[in-house]
């Protein structure tokens, strides 16, 4: 069972807020499919290996040589703020 | 016949033979697009100039006696979440209401490649997640065929640009059914390629071990055309596949005599609606008699799909849109006070309800402490899933199923989340095994499209086009063309 502490914790991790409004609501819904997920635990999956990828594809190599990036002015062309040709953000520390 | 009614090879012989011009063509969607668009609203963005000034580029190669590829000069329009150099992206979220690529996703490349046109961006549910286009930012789109209803998801802009005559083919992407699905909806052909047969390179990442771009169309011939221009390794995409793409209109034979389609009873249970089990059951009678063998088969592991899904999916979409932090594009709240502060209010203003849900289910689901429970129990699950598809494909060629349990339904604003989720209950599992699978129109209820599903073995998209093909041709489901009528 999920609380409404624990639902302010998963969205603190998640770099998000709920707020007071949603949260009672977002609580029970989480809990809804949390519940629901709690299907899989009477399937046996004891030594199944697990599925990242589905099509037998590791370790893709190319040569190790330059190709042409993103230039410095098409970088921040979507920027919300910049300053000397940089990302502009907000103090980091205190 | 109306220009805007027409296929995307119909198009392309009238170009070819000088029966009408690119921008003619161009001229009359973008005439439908200003009658109906106000009702259907399948765009996010259009690009009138653009579009215009490839039309003509093309008919002055035809008028130099060029030879084109079958999409040059054909107008088609792609969903929000691939990106289109200069042209805004938005995945139909607040977040990147402003957004304007500086790359073209890999299908755009080779789409240009071939001097189609592009008539603008397609509505979609935010960041893909959702099956009715409620979830976009920029409002839900309508159903041509009942304009009080959804037209499915996520990539329901395409599907209902299809259905509404407003392009003339369209690129989704599907992640758990939401190129088929909307185009079930719509009445319109929608094929998701085998995992890694197209790049994803440009493809807004949503969960990324599930997701691939594909067609939606009028017909199964143009989703072959699409599907020979957009397949193909991309040195810029590691899981796309370095393996040949046959020129797949090849395929496009009518002919099953021989061929064997199972019939899997999990999805054909009591979930689906009789009137839909109908439609397809009365499919797969027409392929008995064309000469197909049907076989009953069972995939015991597809109760646990959707649950299986909605684990992973969230898990992989924690991680990416972890990308979305308010620093070098999208949303920024201005008046934050720290950079931690910024980019957690960013996110809350810029994402909708679902996308957080989502966010903090896959957060939840890999935090410590809970991911063996939920995530590597559901990895290995996704296992069962893809040796059921193994064990089946043993003893048939293609499996056939609804597309999915329902026909369209009115806006779901009641309806709870898990409710919504169990719509993909018929094709999540195909993304689960990373198998191809496309939808095809076969009946109406109540004046509402139904789709059956045909799901091949990896890379065997021919055997998929083949069938459906020959469906097609034996049938006039796809010929029928949307009321547009209903309450709006």
């Amino acid at each position: 069972m999920v609380t409404k502490e624990d639902v302010k914790y998963i969205a603190a991790l998640s770099r998000l807020t709920v707020p007071e409004n949603e949260l009672e609501k977002f609580t029970e819904q989480f809990n809804q499919i949390l519940d629901y997920a709690d299907k899989l635990q009477k399937l046996d999956t004891k030594g199944i290996e697990p599925t990242a990828n589905v099509l037998p594809v590791s370790n893709v190599f190319r040569e190790d040589v330059a190709l042409p990036g993103v230039s410095h002015e098409d970088a921040l062309k979507n920027a919300p703020a910049e300053h000397n040709g940089g990302f502009k953000v907000p103090r980091v520390l205190e | 016949m109306n220009l805007f009614e027409l296929t995307a090879h119909e198009a392309h012989e009238k170009l070819v033979k000088k029966e009408v011009s690119s921008v003619e063509l161009t001229k009359a969607l973008f005439d439908r697009i200003d009658k109906v668009e106000k009702d259907v609203r399948a765009y996010v963005t259009l690009d009138r100039e653009n579009a215009l000034a490839q039309a003509k580029k093309v008919d002055d190669l035809l008028a130099a006696g060029k030879a084109v590829p079958a999409l040059a000069g054909v107008p088609g329009a792609i969903k929000d979440n691939i990106s289109t150099l200069g042209l805004r992206t938005t995945c139909s979220s607040k977040i990147l209401e402003n957004f304007i690529p500086i790359y073209d996703a890999h299908v755009i490349a080779n789409l240009r490649k071939d001097e189609t046109i592009f008539l603008g961006k397609t509505n979609l549910d935010e960041f893909a997640m959702g099956s009715t286009t409620e979830t976009s930012y920029f409002g839900a789109s309508h159903n041509p065929w009942k304009l009080d209803c959804v037209p499915g998801g996520s990539s329901g802009g395409s599907a209902a640009a299809i259905a509404a005559g407003e392009a003339v083919w369209t690129l989704g992407s599907d992640t758990g059914g939401s190129i088929r699905q909307p185009a079930s909806f719509c009445g319109c052909v929608g094929l998701k390629p085998t995992y890694g047969r197209v790049s994803r390179y440009g493809c807004v990442a949503f969960a990324s071990s599930l997701d691939q771009i594909g067609p939606i169309t009028r017909d199964v011939t143009d989703a072959a055309l699409v599907l020979n221009t957009i397949c193909g390794k991309d040195v810029h995409d590691a899981t796309s596949l370095d393996v040949e793409v046959p020129d797949f209109t090849k395929a496009l034979v009518a002919d099953v005599k021989g061929m064997k389609i199972g019939l899997p009873k999990e999805y054909f249970s009591e979930g689906v609606d009789p009137k839909v089990k109908d439609c397809v059951m009365a499919a797969a009678k027409k392929f008995e008699e064309m000469g197909a063998t049907i076989v009953d088969i069972s995939l015991p592991h597809t109760e646990y799909a959707v649950t299986t899904y909605y684990i992973i999916a969230p898990a992989e979409a924690s991680a990416n849109l972890a990308r979305f932090d308010g620093v070098r594009y999208g949303h920024r709240n201005m008046e934050a006070a720290s950079a931690p502060e910024m980019t957690a209010i960013s996110r809350t203003e810029g994402f909708g309800a679902e996308v957080r849900r989502r966010i903090m289910l896959g957060t939840y689901v890999l935090s410590s402490g809970y991911y063996d429970a939920y995530y590597n129990k559901a990895m290995q699950v996704r296992t069962l899933i893809r040796r059921d598809f193994e064990d089946a494909f043993k003893k048939v060629d293609v499996i056939l199923t609804p597309t999915c349990p329902v026909t369209t339904f009115s806006y779901s604003d009641k309806m709870d989340p898990l409710s919504i989720y169990m719509l993909d209950v018929s094709t999540i599992p195909v993304n689960m095994a990373g198998l191809p699978g496309i939808s095809v129109p076969c009946g109406f209820v109540d004046g509402k499209p139904v789709g059956l599903q045909l799901i091949g073995k990896v890379l065997d998209e021919n055997s998929i086009l083949r069938a459906a093909f020959t469906y097609e041709q034996a049938t006039d489901f796809h010929k029928q063309f949307a009321p547009l009528g209903g309450n709006k």
